[in-house]
């Protein structure tokens, strides 16, 4: 079979792999929907997801494992994973190439030329990984100091061996290596000994924002999906709302017909899965090369060359994507992928500038220290920043989430939202949650988003430790906020509307929403008696509306007389009221007093120590567009900066 | 030569294989993170106090502090018995408000000058001024004079940063547990000396000896208002201090604990210096027309052992400077 053939099955099948996995991430009973289906697998295959995290987490967690296979592999092969599998990589080679079909040979040479931009995605890639290196630095240069005795004697058996490797010729320019070393050391050791570095340094995962599997899940989850699932219904039953999803959208579509300017734009320029991976297949066993550095000079292995990596002359390895258009469009047979070099050489490293370099490198680690002096992370706090239950503290969470959507696909009522810039630059696109969009609030016995969340950003929590339950009983439920009442707007605070939609829709038990009885004397309700008998009461004028006070909420009350107790109205007229016959008046209210008509209310109350800020309350509320309850981050467990409450007396330790 | 040069990328490439494989073994982590990300280990103050001094206090009346501090000092056997040589000396001040000292919502700096002075004569080999403001530490320990006067003679004076606190757990507490704690200029402090005014509290009743440890806390102590009798009673577990001094010479009547107004103070002409932070708050609320049933706290501390309520007990010196 012709390899070119093999190729396109294998980025076919990933491909559908993709979509099926997309597919399956649906909440249900059915066999093809959530049923232990790898669904996170992409993201773990890809290598720089991995890398990221270990930088920021200094550990690299479960699944991501995964990412080893292709580093193996692309050290062994080169960057297979664009051309064969990475799925957004084979949705531009196809759009690319329905974009150049009909295009002559010296036009799709022409575009498919190498370009200095090229080296964009390098620099993109160090500027990326040096934002979430800041806090490993720091910790490197404070085990230069905890460490002094394994650091010192390392650093001279190192010196050791240099210097017999020198003494043996095997490193020409041995002082050269050794200076180098030392001044290595020495800054690395004056780092951790004259600057506070844990405090100047500031890291969090920014990879996800470009990284090709995060946004073509992300893309996916919030906006394809969603928008043609809009017509079906199939793998959701309701709309699925996602806030700003036009960005992702605007940007997915760039990204997609860019292609049919110059083909696989994204993996040329922007990619910096593509970078990593190219530079870790500098030293592939296999190559893509010519058998000979003579050869017509037709140039048609360039007409199609997927990575711009010039097969007819310096072949640039970085580059090559291994989409063998080259081996298969040589007429002469002279392309090979073999594992000798190319005969017409080779470039094996990317191209990348020292100035260029040490700039992407100092933006990277300066970014997240300078977006922190706005406050966000600290005590800016933006009250819609919500995250869902089990989210790590902030900066820990920062440190590990994607934002590939994943939390938001699942989540069965639609709350969890990618942020805008509630939280600045640094947390776009990171969920949180909005009560106002979707079905309801977090479900009560829901923990998907942190099951599905590939880098535990959401930690995988049970539901006992969600509900605070069995051995999580002394720690009480997981909190992610509080709700307050906004008695300016709540019906029955407000506005004598009796309501308390809110209270019965708490779902703790017992209830973080109680209420407090209260009458209100209604406007104009202050009536004079005319006559009146044990149920009846007449007054002066035609004051009343037939029926208004029939509702059950009413009641009256008789100034100054022996009986005042307040009594339910059954009925009324337009100048009579009923009270209800189950208590009649001993002594009916002399002519010429004055009758009250009261609603009875009932105001709610939220008890913080039982609210787990859930926001059903929120979403349930009447009052639509600026909501009478809403949940705010406080008293968050996750955040002792957000606590509200003592513990209680009489359950404290 | 093309033999070699495969083996020779064949030897990179394992090399690289090799290095990424044992990183990502070592750095492998099949479980989840925890709940919560480690802290610092908690930390806990040592006892100040000195045992054999203990239930000493001196009252002394008289319009200037200065005279009245001095007189009490000795009424109790004298700064040298406190303070010896060598001995490192924090002073914990009120400089909570960024206010004067005319308004006696903080520490009377000539009174922090006066016991610096009179510790470094007693031979101190260093006096540390501290506290963690309600208001910008920077703009409070300015206004309120005490920063000049510390410095004036010889104080170092510190204000607390982020990295200054650590977490503490009070013994038996319930409320003060790993809370942060203004830590950093205690190390290798052995004399804690307490300075506060008496002060108006709408909160807790009365601010004084005990309230003051409040600014030692960081974090949300706010919250701590929730149950502040409580709160100030393991404050006082807290902190043993090897003397507690209350300025009366001015009491905050009400509007406290910020005052603001001249109108909201009272001349009460009264020093008390005493190594029983109960007994002298005891007192203290008497300068306020309170008793002590009215702040809850002091009894609270009673009854933890930490000093006596019935400060007539003690046998108080009294004395007048006129």
């Amino acid at each position: 079979m012709n390899i070119l053939t093999v190729r396109r099955i294998s980025q076919a099948l990933f491909l559908l792999l993709f979509l099926w996995l997309c597919i399956v991430s649906s909440l249900g009973e059915n066999w093809w929907q959530l049923r232990g289906w790898p669904v996170n697998w992409l993201l773990q295959l890809d290598p720089l997801i991995a890398l990221s995290t270990v930088l920021t987490t200094r550990t690299l967690y479960s699944g991501l494992l995964w990412a080893m296979v292709t580093v193996v592999l692309t050290v062994l092969l080169g960057r297979f994973f664009c051309g064969w599998v990475c799925p957004f990589g084979s949705l531009h080679h196809f759009i690319g190439f329905l974009g150049r079909r009909r295009k002559s040979t010296h036009d799709r040479t022409a575009v498919n030329q190498y370009h200095r931009a090229q080296s964009i995605k390098y620099y993109l890639l160090v500027f990326l990984l040096t934002a979430a290196a800041g806090g490993t630095i720091a910790h490197l240069a404070r085990v230069s100091q905890d460490r002094l005795m394994i650091v010192s004697i390392s650093v001279l058996a190192g010196l050791a061996v240099l210097v017999r490797l020198g003494i043996l010729g095997v490193i020409p320019n041995v002082r050269k290596t050794i200076g180098i070393l030392l001044v290595m050391v020495g800054v690395w050791m004056g780092l951790g000994l004259f600057l506070p570095l844990d405090r100047v340094t500031a890291a969090s995962l920014q990879i996800g924002l470009l990284d090709p599997i995060a946004l073509i899940y992300r893309s996916m989850n919030l906006v394809l999906l969603p928008v043609i699932d809009a017509g079906m219904h199939k793998l959701s039953t309701i709309q699925r709302y996602y806030q700003g999803a036009w960005l992702i959208g605007v940007i997915f579509l760039a990204a997609v017909f860019l292609n049919l300017w110059i083909p696989r734009f994204y993996c040329r320029f922007v990619c910096p899965l593509g970078a990593l991976l190219g530079a870790l297949g500098r030293f592939a066993l296999w190559h893509i090369g010519k058998a000979r550095d003579e050869c017509t000079a037709c140039k048609l292995c360039d007409a199609d060359c997927e990575g711009a990596c010039q097969p007819s002359g310096q072949i640039r390895i970085s580059e090559c994507v291994l989409c063998m258009n080259c081996r298969s469009s040589c007429k002469e047979g002279l392309i090979e992928y073999r594992t000798s070099l190319s005969a017409s050489g080779e470039i094996t490293s990317p191209d990348i500038r020292r100035r260029g370099f040490l700039m992407a490198v100092v933006s990277g680690l300066a970014v997240i220290p300078t977006l922190r002096l706005s406050g966000q992370v600290g005590p800016n706090w933006h009250p819609a920043i919500i995250r869902p239950p089990g989210a790590l503290s902030e900066e820990a969470f920062l440190a590990r989430c994607l934002r590939c959507g994943q939390c938001m696909r699942i989540c069965p009522t639609n709350i969890i939202q990618p942020a805008g810039m509630e939280g600045g630059p640094e947390a776009f696109w990171t969920p949180i949650l909005n009560f106002r969009i979707g079905t309801s609030g977090c479900q009560v016995n829901c923990i998907a988003c942190g099951q599905i969340c590939p880098s535990a950003a959401i930690r995988p929590i049970s539901l006992n430790e969600k509900l605070g339950r069995e051995e999580y009983t002394a720690g009480g439920p997981i909190r992610v906020g509080t709700a307050f009442v906004d008695r300016g707007r709540c019906l029955p605070w407000a506005m004598d509307k009796p309501c308390i939609v809110c209270q019965e829709n708490c779902p703790t038990s017992p209830k973080a929403i109680f209420t407090r009885e209260h009458f209100n004397t209604v406007r104009g309700g202050v009536l004079s008696v005319r006559r009146s008998d044990t149920l009846n009461v007449e007054f002066e004028g035609n004051p009343l509306q037939p029926g208004r006070f029939a509702t059950g909420d009413y009641y009256c009350t008789v100034d100054a007389a022996a009986d005042n107790h307040r009594r339910r109205i059954a009925d009324n007229t337009g100048n009579t009221v009923t009270i209800a016959s189950s208590w009649p008046w001993q002594t009916p209210p002399p002519r010429g007093s004055s009758v009250r008509i009261q609603i009875r209310l009932q105001l709610p109350y939220v008890e913080p120590k039982l609210c787990t800020g859930c926001g059903i309350c929120e979403h349930e509320c009447p009052v639509r567009v600026r909501r009478a309850i809403r949940v705010t981050p406080e008293n968050e467990s996750r955040s002792r900066e957000r606590s509200l409450l003592l513990p209680a007396a009489g359950q404290r330790q | 030569m093309n033999r070699r040069e495969f083996l020779g990328r064949a030897a990179k490439a394992s090399a690289t294989i090799a290095a990424t494989c044992s990183f990502a073994y070592w750095l492998y982590e099949g479980a989840p993170p925890g709940p919560s990300q480690k802290g610092h280990a908690p930390v806990v103050l040592p006892d100040f106090s000195i045992p054999d001094l203990r239930g000493r206090m001196g009252i002394v009346t008289g319009r200037d502090r200065i005279q009245t501090l001095r007189r009490a000092l000795k009424a109790i056997g004298g700064i040298e018995a406190f303070i010896k040589r060598g001995d490192r000396v924090l002073l914990k001040v009120n400089a909570a408000f960024a206010t004067p000292p005319i308004l006696s919502a903080t520490t009377d700096p000539q009174l922090v000058a006066e016991v610096a002075r009179l510790c470094f004569k007693a031979g101190a080999s260093s006096v540390v001024v501290t506290d963690n403001p309600i208001n910008d530490p920077a703009s409070c320990f300015t206004l309120t004079g005490i920063a000049e006067a510390a410095r004036l003679v010889g104080a170092r004076v510190v204000m607390p940063t982020e990295e200054s606190f650590k977490p503490t757990t009070v013994r038996g507490g319930a409320l003060i547990r790993e809370w942060p704690l203004l830590y950093d200029p205690f190390v290798g402090v052995n004399r804690v000396i307490g300075i506060a005014p008496v002060k108006d509290h709408h909160r807790s009743g009365a601010s004084m000896t005990m309230k003051n440890w409040y600014g030692l806390l960081g974090g949300r102590r706010n919250i701590l208002h929730q149950d502040i009798h409580n709160a100030i009673r393991e404050l006082a577990v807290m902190v043993s201090p090897t003397l507690v001094i209350l300025d009366g010479t001015t009491t905050m009547m009400n509007n406290g604990p910020t005052g603001g107004s001249l109108a909201d103070l009272k001349r009460t002409n009264t020093m008390i210096v005493s190594t029983d932070q109960v007994a002298t708050d005891a007192f203290g609320a008497t300068l306020l027309g309170r008793t002590v049933t009215q702040l809850p706290y002091i009894s609270k501390a009673e009854s933890s052992g930490l000093g006596t309520a019935d400060y007539e007990s003690l046998n108080p010196v009294r004395e007048s400077t006129g």
